[in-house]
């Protein structure tokens, strides 16, 4: 038993996937405290689409949007890979498995998709 | 008198698993729980673990006490009763052959995969091969595991996928050999374990460290597994 790849994670490899997850996991972190600062300093309609309006904004946003998806895909892929698992259910958990990342897969790229549409369509 | 709990299951004879209670007068004596159990097989003779050295060196008696795995030998009473209670079960995540005894085949098998030998593909030197006071400090705290597998069984990462985890007490073991001033196998070693699961399915949450009874850091070595595979690989 030498070493485990499995093709359906995202960066391939353990380092890659690590490494991803923490850089993501930064932006993040930064993303969700400027919103908190900016929700905090009171918003209402037209100061909210003029905070948005900002390139600035629209490219840290669409980068913390690509942060989630790779983030959620790591993380949701070790979820599955602890729980749905042929070890624990024989073929059954090949299955599960399979057909919950599919529907992840198409979950965040619809989230992507739309958020893109969001920022960047109006 | 102490309420002992201890977890029976004689896969012969037992449809499924019990827990069975024993009344037990320590005297106001604070004995190991080795004792307890000692005691309690002289009482019942098919009460079943494993136990040889009873003081913390062979690693055989690692059992669950009252939900937390440790070496029944040095576990005395008064550092894990509370309310007069003692419950003993089966290191947890392991298949169970008996009572407490456990079958330890995917723990050895992951310590094999690391390859816990030195290595060195240089001319072996007349004597023996020296290493520097300071290079021989950079092992302590790894050589010193017992292999008594508390920490691995109380890792959820081994549980579910000990195939395929390496789990804490192989890992610290991988990193002894990284470690080492006199191995020059430091690259294939690490490329065996850059995979998703060997070292990366270690999520940090050290209930390794927590459980180890010679109070080892496991996590820590991981730590620096994955600093030497990311210093490795950018």
């Amino acid at each position: 038993m030498d070493m485990v790849t499995a093709v359906t994670s995202l960066g391939r490899n353990g380092l890659a996937d690590w490494l991803i997850q923490r850089v993501t996991g930064v932006i993040l972190l930064a993303y969700f405290l400027f919103i908190a600062w900016a929700i905090a300093g009171g918003v209402d309609y037209p100061s909210w689409k003029a905070l948005f309006e900002q390139t600035w904004v629209k490219v840290f946003s669409l980068m913390a949007l690509l942060s989630l998806a790779a983030h959620a895909w790591i993380g949701l892929w070790a979820v599955l890979t602890d729980y749905l698992t042929e070890r624990l259910m024989g073929s059954t958990g090949n299955f599960l498995r399979i057909t919950s990342q599919l529907v992840i897969a198409l979950g965040i790229f619809i989230y992507v998709v739309l958020g893109v549409q969001i920022l960047w369509g109006y | 008198m102490l309420q002992v709990s201890i977890y029976r299951y004689n896969p012969e004879t037992d449809q499924q698993p019990y827990m069975e209670d024993f009344e037990f007068d320590t005297q106001g004596r604070d004995l190991m729980v080795l004792d307890v159990l000692e005691q309690l097989k002289a009482r019942d003779s098919s009460v079943t673990y494993r136990r040889s050295c009873r003081e913390g060196v062979c690693g055989s008696d690692g059992v669950n006490i009252n939900g937390k795995n440790g070496l029944a030998c040095i576990t005395p009473l008064s550092a894990t009763v509370r309310k007069n209670k003692l419950v003993i079960r089966p290191l947890p995540g392991l298949p169970v052959v008996r009572d407490l005894v456990v079958d330890m085949s995917m723990f050895y098998a992951q310590y094999e995969k690391i390859q816990p030998f030195l290595q060195n593909n240089t001319p072996a030197p007349a004597i023996e091969r020296l290493q520097t006071p300071e290079d021989r400090a950079k092992l302590d705290g790894l050589y010193e595991c017992i292999l008594c597998a508390c920490c691995s069984s109380s890792c959820p990462s081994f549980w579910w996928n000990p195939d395929r985890f390496v789990g804490p007490a192989g890992l610290l073991q991988a990193y002894r050999f990284l470690a080492d001033s006199r191995d020059t196998a430091t690259d294939e070693r690490l490329s065996r374990l850059d995979d998703p699961f060997s070292v990366f399915r270690c999520h940090g949450i050290q209930n390794c460290v927590n459980v180890c009874p010679k109070g080892l850091n496991p996590t820590r070595a991981i730590g620096h597994i994955r600093t030497m595979l990311l210093t490795r690989a950018t």
